[in-house]
């Protein structure tokens, strides 16, 4: 029975642990169900612009209040979770407190972690405020309501929930070390949980024992419940900001990327001397895909499929486009969720049917309308707020692709504009022979 | 070109002039003032007359890949066959297509916006701006999509405006910050979705709440949109949107 506590601890560690990573594959998995896309160049490049964008989180800058809040939670998690580490020991090996062989040092760590956990409340409740009581409108889009908003208020009260216990857990020791109590050695410095104290003086050992084991097992349940509930969660982008910026388009963002398969195609239409009827060369035919552009998840490349599990749906993309601000139905936030959304469901239907089975559904129309894509004005406002680099601007250009050339769907004034310029060079209908004539107007 | 060609001469710049650039009545008015600018500055420039053909942003944007990439093509057949080196174009649409995306079709140039080359000529003390006609003037300045956050170019614009001697005033949502004005991506040849208002109506509101006397533009698409917009608001008499390089032409 000695025993009982370590091992409860370590099945949860490991079950918490092992479903973890299965989810993680999963994400993986469905990731690679993207094309091919090289971003392995540039590598010095690379980290940099991850450090500084992941890590140094410099474009969270362009709004510095929510900044500052976001900064705070983001270290707060980082270093608080070297006590999960003290955590992890104590509860595999029934210790307690096992770095207090520090003696200062662990002091002051132990004073961080408490000030940081007080800091991260606040600005928690901070942005629960902005969310709830303010209302910031960018939280309240259309696409904002059921799972998006209970998900997003999920991970605010999380994060209360488990900094109040890391609070009430220390309180609760301190008392006992007061006490003397047996196994609590005095160990930690304690700036906030110390005004708390109080509150639970009157209590004796027995009930100090079970508040304090009972937010040490809830914190650590909560570690566990939290982690795997980023597979399901906006907040995955804590892990996958990381990649995304790694991996993100270092180049001007004017630049779309060029279709070869229609480089090809063109230059043989271009070529008097080519023979139409020639027989490809090896490998060419591997070369030609079976459709231009994207009216699913799987014609979309993986990196565009991992900004779409990478989005936290700050909204500060929508807030900031020019359509979604004029009333139009379009939201570069809808555009990554949806992707996720249908993404999301094509795996499922792998994971039930061990391959990809057709579901009668796909990411245009189903998800993404012909409306939304049409409203773009390709302004890259969405693309340059992105605190992580993801770009929307992609998708919908890869899906006007594929209504233009796969299903030659474009708005009437569109297809005039394209005829024009076809015929005559310029998207009005111009003789091009007069293209010089301004020299004499 | 082609006549220049046929003497046995050749130009050192190519003046890429652009759809809306060649036909557009008030787009002319800006193709016009900054030849008017380059003549004055002694530039040994060309451009292509009938030879010249879409720069292909709109068909791209639009998801036409294949009409974008013949007339690309097309244009990197007529530019090499001339030898081409440096481009300038007063259009941030071609500027931002020839520069970023015709490499990819092998079309390698050295691509200029008209802004950035006028402040190149003003470096090289080839041309010189009195300074007088616009002074203590009310200029803001409204960020093209396609100079700004797509090629990162906001200051050389305003590094021109402030050799005007004109007060620079900036729109709250300003370089990186600025509104659309609603005509890119293709959206200039067809109607607006669905939607409460008109993009150009809110970037022109923004625009206007600064009290400019003039706003500057960069583009020929935004001098369209922002043109329309402050006649909607009946304020054409006290507002008047130009061109950088018609504000340049005007004070030489």
């Amino acid at each position: 029975m000695h025993y009982l506590p370590n091992v409860l601890f370590a099945i949860l560690l490991i079950a918490g642990a092992v479903f973890f990573i299965q989810n993680v594959k999963k994400i993986f998995r469905n990731i690679k169900l993207g094309k091919p896309l090289n971003r392995n160049d540039r590598k010095a490049e690379r980290w940099k612009n991850m450090a500084w964008v992941a890590l140094g989180q410099t474009k969270m800058l362009r709004r510095p209040f929510p900044a500052i809040l976001h900064f705070i939670v983001y270290v707060g998690f980082i270093l608080i979770n070297i006590e999960f580490l003290e955590i992890v020991i104590d509860g595999l090996f029934g210790t307690h407190r096992i770095f207090s062989f520090a003696g200062d040092f662990y002091n002051f760590l132990i004073g961080s972690f408490e000030i940081l956990a007080f800091l991260v409340l606040i600005a928690v409740v901070i942005f629960w405020t902005r969310r709830m009581i303010i209302r910031i409108p960018r939280f309240w889009n259309k696409e904002m309501t059921r799972w998006p908003k209970n998900d997003a208020l999920n991970i605010l009260y999380f994060e209360m929930v488990l900094m109040s216990l890391f609070l009430i857990m220390n309180a609760a020791d301190i008392n006992l070390q007061n006490l003397g109590a047996e196994h609590y050695v005095k160990a930690g410095s304690y700036p906030i949980s110390q005004f708390i104290v109080p509150l639970f003086s009157s209590s004796n050992v027995d009930t100090l024992i079970l508040l304090e084991r009972g937010a040490w097992w809830l914190h650590v349940i909560g570690i566990f419940v939290f982690l795997n509930y980023l597979y399901y969660s906006k907040h995955l982008h804590i892990l996958s900001a990381f990649p995304n910026t790694y991996y993100a388009n270092l180049d001007e963002v004017g630049k779309l990327n060029n279709l070869e398969s229609v480089t090809n195609e063109v230059k043989m239409m271009m070529d008097p001397n080519a023979d139409p009827f020639a027989i490809p060369a090896d490998g060419d035919e591997e070369d030609m895909p079976d459709k231009f552009g994207a009216s699913d998840v799987q014609d979309l490349n993986w990196v565009q499929l991992m900004n779409a599990y990478t989005c936290t749906e700050c909204g500060r993309c929508t807030s900031v486009c020019p359509a979604n601000q004029t009333g139009k139905e379009l939201s570069p936030r809808a555009i990554m969720m949806k992707t996720r959304d249908r993404l999301e469901e094509v795996g499922k239907n792998i994971d039930k049917n061990g391959e990809f089975k057709e579901d009668g559904k796909q990411l245009l129309n189903d998800y993404i309308t012909p409306e939304d894509l049409w409203a773009c004005t390709s302004c890259n406002a969405c693309v340059i707020e992105c605190p992580v680099q993801i770009d929307p601007l992609s998708i919908i250009i890869d899906m006007r692709r594929y209504l233009v050339m796969e299903q030659s769907a474009a708005p009437t004034e569109l297809n005039m504009m394209m005829t024009n310029i076809e015929n005559n060079g310029a998207p009005w209908q111009y003789n091009q022979l007069d293209r010089a004539n301004w020299r004499d107007e | 070109m082609a006549e220049l060609a046929a003497e046995g001469k050749k130009a050192d710049i190519l003046f890429f002039v652009g759809c809306a650039g060649s036909y557009d009545d008030r787009a002319i008015k800006i193709t016009k003032a900054f030849v008017k600018i380059l003549n004055k500055a002694n530039i040994n420039f060309a451009i292509l007359g009938e030879e010249e053909t879409c720069s292909g942003d709109p068909a791209k944007r639009a998801g036409n890949e294949m009409l974008f990439q013949m007339q690309a093509l097309m244009n990197i057949e007529v530019f090499n066959m001339y030898e081409v080196k440096k481009i300038v174009t007063a259009s941030p649409h071609a500027f931002n297509t020839i520069k970023n995306e015709y490499p990819q079709l092998g079309g390698d140039y050295e691509v200029l916006h008209h802004t950035q080359f006028i402040n190149e000529l003003i470096q090289e003390g080839k041309l010189k701006i009195k300074g007088g006609n616009f002074k203590g003037k009310r200029i803001s300045f409204h960020d093209p999509c396609y100079l700004g956050r797509a090629n990162n170019e906001y200051e050389t614009p305003r590094i021109l405006l402030k050799q005007l001697n004109a007060e620079l005033i900036e729109a709250k949502n300003n370089r990186s910050l600025a509104t659309c004005c609603g005509a890119g991506g293709a959206q200039m040849f067809k109607d607006a979705e669905k939607g409460d208002r008109e993009i150009f109506e809110k970037r022109t509101d923004e625009m206007v709440e600064v009290k400019p006397q003039i706003i500057a533009t960069a583009c020929e698409f935004c001098n369209t949109m922002l043109t329309d917009g402050v006649k909607i608001q009946d304020k054409e008499a006290e507002i008047e949107v130009l061109d950088i390089a018609e504000l340049i032409a005007q004070d030489l």
